[in-house]
């Protein structure tokens, strides 16, 4: 059940950004979430788009320094205390989280999680036994 | 069918033979300079020699040192021995600081080295059969005509494709089974990457071999350049000042470049006192031209540093072996009163997987302390997407570096791709201490 996310090194330099959303526009590949975490000379850009492989190599034969990485998505409901339980599941499970960040879809009344971490195939399991709903990746590229 | 021809004679003599015919050589020269180079005259009479006193191989060590400096105030062509009418071609090395300094060839002179080239692309296995293709830059630059001259004694099929325009190098590749590159090492690992970005694999090029020269590089360049391209890379020596390319190259061993010392007397010396050092000591190669007519020089400082290596080579050569260029003096960085070489840097860039061999040395001044930066590219294949393996590569450049340099160096990564990419001899080195960029 693993989503491929797409992940871009990017220099701490000004049009690095809009210079991958440019790319995936002019393919008409549609970003569904992204994040960024960064230092003060580079960062990496996070991203689930709708076509993981074509954006892949789309950006790659552009010369940016990118990498396809597995992740994990999870459905929690869209309300205060929604997420607490699936991470308190994950911890107790002895499970490690390297990041995670979240969208809100637009229809429904829930909240999605990306998680990295590092044995998805437990979490996967773990989640779905504490009742949580894991998305298949069809689902996620195409909200 | 390749046909590689066999030794030259000059490179099997016995020493005993080799020092008779270097001694000979170096009385004629020097008479021959001392009457015709009145630059020459003033310093042995300043010095108080003349030739005659010159009896030993050792004696040289009473004669004074030319330098660059000499050639530039004698700029342009001052300290040749023959006159213009005589000298057939002219080159010239590019003048960053200065006046560039001009080197004149006799038609006998140009025959010389068309020779001595031609034992340098031997050595490294090439000849009649191979398509050999020059990336050097064919101008006032002694390496795309030196080894031009060289590749068509041996019978090579020459392609002067000249540096830049590199889409067309690797369409010339395709289209002529091009099976040997010639060229600065930073150009010919730039060719690989554009032949990737155009959708060429380098490794399916019929390319088998690379003759690299022109700028220091280290070993773990050269695993590079061997790994892109599955080719072997030799590497050779020379500078416009004793002939250009043709000094010294690398055989099938592969285990230091042999000097053609028939026809160049090496020696190694201090580069601070100028004493001349013993066999296989590490200081800066200072040689003097045995058999040139044009531009003869009397223990000329390179200003290399390199060391030789005695003892017989399993390929048959007498000649004896210098190990490859690790700098020059005057790249010779000193920060924090420490001796940095650029290529000491390059050797643990190259070592560490997920880099590029791609960087950059920035020094600086905060306060009164320098401080090193090295900026370095990723390679596309060594990003994993993880935050954690990007400071561990950082990490691991910071701590191999401080480790040999005993300074700890800020590390940047950047982009694959960010940096400019050279066709000649790459700039790696920025030093802001000076006040500008150079």
């Amino acid at each position: 059940m693993s989503v491929k996310q797409i992940s871009v090194f990017l220099e701490n330099k000004s049009g690095r950004l809009a210079a991958v959303a440019r790319l995936l526009a002019s393919r008409g590949i549609n970003i569904r979430a992204l994040s960024i975490a960064d230092t003060s000379d580079f960062g990496i850009l996070r991203l689930i788009v709708d076509r993981p492989e074509e954006a892949y190599r789309a950006l790659k034969e552009e010369g940016f320094t990118v990498s396809l990485t597995d992740v994990l998505a999870v459905a929690v409901p869209d309300r205060p205390g929604g997420l607490a339980p699936a991470l308190e599941a994950l911890s107790e499970a002895n499970l490690n989280i390297e990041y995670l960040y979240a969208f809100v879809a637009r229809h429904a009344d829930q909240a999605l999680v990306l998680l990295k971490v590092d044995d998805r195939e437990r979490a996967v399991k773990v989640l779905e036994e504490a009742g949580f709903k894991v998305p298949s990746p069809e689902e996620i590229y195409s909200l | 069918m390749r046909v590689v021809s066999g030794l030259r004679r000059g490179e099997t003599l016995s020493r005993e033979e080799l020092r008779e015919l270097q001694l000979v050589r170096l009385k004629a020269l020097l008479v021959r300079v001392y009457e015709r180079v009145p630059f020459y005259r003033r310093k042995m009479d300043e010095a108080g020699v003349k030739p005659e006193d010159i009896r030993s191989l050792e004696d040289i060590r009473h004669l004074p040192f030319t330098t660059k400096e000499d050639l530039r105030e004698n700029y342009p062509f001052g300290l040749f021995a023959v006159p213009l009418k005589d000298v057939v071609r002219i080159h010239a090395s590019s003048g960053t600081t200065g006046k560039p300094t001009v080197v004149g060839y006799t038609r006998r002179d140009l025959n010389l080295w068309a020779e001595l080239v031609a034992r340098i692309v031997r050595m490294a296995g090439v000849g009649r059969g191979d398509v050999a293709q020059v990336c050097f830059s064919y101008a006032l630059f002694t390496g795309g005509f030196g080894l031009h001259a060289g590749l068509e004694r041996v019978g090579a099929t020459v392609v002067p494709a000249a540096a830049g325009n590199t889409e067309r190098h690797v369409r010339l590749m395709q289209d002529f089974g091009t099976t040997v590159l010639v060229g600065t090492p930073s150009y010919i690992l730039h060719i690989a990457e554009v032949a990737r970005q155009m959708g060429v694999d380098p490794r399916r090029l019929k390319v088998r071999k690379a003759l690299c020269g022109a700028e220091p590089w280290s070993e773990g360049m050269r695993a590079e350049i061997e790994r892109t391209w599955g080719i072997e890379a030799y590497d050779n020596y020379g500078l416009s000042e004793i002939i250009g390319p043709g000094v010294a190259g690398e055989c099938l061993e592969r285990q230091g470049l042999h000097i053609n010392e028939d026809h160049f007397l090496v020696e190694v010396i201090d580069p601070n006192t100028g004493e001349p050092l013993p066999v296989g000591e590490k200081g800066e190669l200072v040689f003097t031209t045995l058999t040139k007519e044009a531009l003869p020089l009397i223990r000329y400082r390179t200003r290399d540093l390199s060391r030789l290596l005695p003892g017989p080579c399993p390929c048959g050569r007498t000649t004896i072996r210098m190990e490859r260029v690790m700098g020059r003096t005057d790249d010779m960085l000193i920060i924090r009163g420490v001796n940095v070489f650029p290529s000491q840097i390059e050797e643990v860039i190259t070592s560490i997987p997920g880099l590029a061999p791609h960087y950059q040395i920035i020094v600086d001044r905060k306060g009164y302390l320098d401080e090193l930066e090295v900026q370095v590219e990723l390679a596309q294949e060594g990003f994993t997407g993880s935050y954690e393996d990007l400071e561990s590569l950082e990490e691991a450049v910071r701590h191999r570096l401080q480790s040999i340099l005993s300074i700890t160096p800020k590390v940047k990564l950047l982009e694959y791709g960010s940096l400019t990419r050279s066709t000649g001899k790459a700039k790696r080195v920025i030093d802001r201490r000076r006040g500008g960029e150079g």
